[in-house]
């Protein structure tokens, strides 16, 4: 039984340290949806959305109301979209119009799947359909893409990641008047996982079943706060607390899943604990590293004390929850954190920085704005290191960059609400281009030969 | 379905009398009931029993929600489990 303590962290835990359920994001499976035609396919994929996540909005009101945790984000993942306009790959868009439609018809924030996996070969039905990726960006409001690009198994398809760096910079061309916002619906994966609810890259793996839902649980203040409780505390003590407060926060999600899944007529898929920041203070992961004790994120120091975070936050979701998945870790978006859009505006933290960061922590390089005339090579250059640091460390890497039209060095651009605000980080100026020029395969490493 | 009611906020007289009889006008049993002091902001924790579907749950954490900007108090109901699932192993 809980005691009046119980009951009272719990409440402050919402009311002051910005405690909610991120994300309840249902999967659905679209392959039934498959027709002979892109119009009969696209049809039968609108319906099926409207249909199954029809009382997700209302659900998710419903719990949010009875618990007494807000619920931010209500979302859609599918089957990768690739698999789906097969057939017609060159009318792909089609489908992305019926999904974006869908999703406003069922009012989901977000729809995510927009998606293909093209790790190890690359199809011509797929080429074709990665390229219709930015018009579909451009003309739509609430899908999300992604392509996954390498694996620990497969090594990383050299030829997809020197096309993503064009799809980048064509996206972010032709979403200028957002200051590039098509490339914050853009994720190029390595080892993308099939059941993230959180989005650019949610998408409804082939191996998941009908219907499910996952649910993503965030809490950067509460874990603040819980360290500033105990601030003279060692990193053992420390590494204790942070793990005891994943616990919690993690309970809550897997209660609001459960739940949710039953009133849906869905499986209940997993819960990923990411520690998820926003753009309001008190909700940020690098305030929790430089609660830590470091003066600004991204100086010495701060691999370090993210590879514990990280640890720490995964030991108490696993222990909270019956089912782990997703990502579960922290999120190091600069945009979508105070703490980080400060530290890069003072020169504290910069692109390699956060690329050391990301071998440690649950994703990539997200959220990070550069110069509008940073070559399409660079921005696959840079997409290929961060596979590397996926595929060797057998981890999930990611790259969300937008290239934003016509901006420099020492400008901002601003995408609105969760998405935030991106200072432009400088990247290298030396060419990589000969070497993406390449093509072909990076092996996958040798100590993926398990069988 | 049992739900527990938060009654927070800066002491003054009357706090229980008017949630309580709020409650019993809806039909709602106290099972359980613990109030303290801490520092001049009163604190009061109930476990009630809410004879009623879930969407009565939703409707009784708005109704008291509202009770409590009347009266200045913070009023929270929320469904017994959530306090379950992230307090106990």
């Amino acid at each position: 039984m809980f005691t009046t303590n119980d009951v009272l962290e719990t409440i402050n835990m919402v009311e002051r340290e910005h405690l909610d359920i991120r994300t309840v994001t249902m999967g659905i499976s679209l392959l039934p949806c498959i027709r002979a035609t892109a119009k009969e396919t696209a049809a039968e994929v609108y319906d099926t959305v409207c249909k199954k996540a029809e009382n997700i909005v209302k659900v998710t009101q419903e719990l949010s109301t009875e618990y007494g945790i807000p619920i931010v984000n209500k979302r859609v993942s599918i089957t990768p979209a690739s698999i789906i306009c097969a057939p017609f790959a060159s009318e792909a868009a089609k489908i992305g119009k019926a999904l974006d439609d869908a999703a406003k018809t069922v009012g989901v924030d977000f729809l995510g799947g927009y998606s293909a996996l093209v790790h190890k070969g690359m199809a011509d039905y797929e080429r074709t359909f990665i390229s219709t990726i930015p018009e579909v960006l451009a003309s739509t409001e609430r899908l999300c893409s992604s392509v996954n690009v390498g694996s620990s198994k497969s090594g990383i398809n050299m030829d997809a990641v020197s096309l993503m760096g064009k799809i980048v910079k064509e996206t972010a061309q032709k979403t200028e008047k957002t200051g590039g916002g098509g490339c914050a619906k853009l994720v190029v994966f390595c080892n993308a996982v099939e059941d993230n609810p959180f989005m650019a890259g949610a998408f409804h793996g082939v191996g998941e079943s009908g219907t499910v839902i996952n649910v993503g649980v965030s809490g950067p203040g509460v874990v603040q706060h819980a360290i500033e409780a105990i601030p003279t505390a060692n990193l053992s003590d420390l590494a204790e607390m942070i793990k005891r407060t994943a616990f919690k926060i993690t309970r809550a999600g897997q209660l609001i899943a459960r739940e949710a899944a039953k009133r849906l007529n869905a499986e209940f898929g997993i819960v990923d604990l990411s520690l998820a920041p926003t753009p309001a203070r008190g909700d940020s992961v690098a305030q929790i590293l430089e609660e830590m004790g470091l003066e600004s994120v991204g100086t010495h120091g701060t691999t370090a004390c993210l590879a514990m975070l990280n640890d720490a936050v995964k030991k108490g979701g696993v222990m909270a929850s019956s089912r782990v998945g997703g990502l579960s870790g922290a999120f190091i978006p600069v945009s979508e954190d105070i703490g980080m859009i400060e530290a890069v505006e003072k020169g504290s933290l910069c692109i390699d920085k956060l690329e050391a960061m990301t071998a440690v922590c649950s994703v990539g390089l997200d959220m990070i704005a550069v110069p509008g005339d940073t070559p399409a090579e660079t921005v696959s250059a840079i997409i290929a290191d961060e596979a590397a640091i996926g595929m060797i460390n057998n981890k999930t890497t990611a790259v969300r960059v937008i290239p934003a039209p016509g901006k420099v060095v020492g400008d901002s651009v601003d995408f609105g609400g969760l998405l935030g605000r991106a200072p432009i980080m400088p990247v290298h100026k030396q060419s990589a281009a000969k070497f993406i020029a390449r093509g072909g395969l990076i092996p996958a490493p040798i100590h993926s030969n398990k069988n | 379905m049992r739900a527990v009611v938060t009654v927070v906020g800066k002491d003054k007289t009357g706090i229980i009398a008017k949630v309580s009889g709020f409650l019993a006008e809806r039909g709602v049993n106290i099972l359980d009931i613990s109030q303290t002091i801490l520092d001049e902001y009163f604190a009061m924790i109930m476990l009630v029993d809410v004879n009623a579907s879930a969407e009565g749950l939703s409707r009784l954490s708005e109704e008291c929600a509202a009770l409590g900007k009347e009266i200045g108090m913070s009023i929270h109901v929320q469904h017994e489990e959530i306090f379950n699932a992230m307090h106990s192993v």
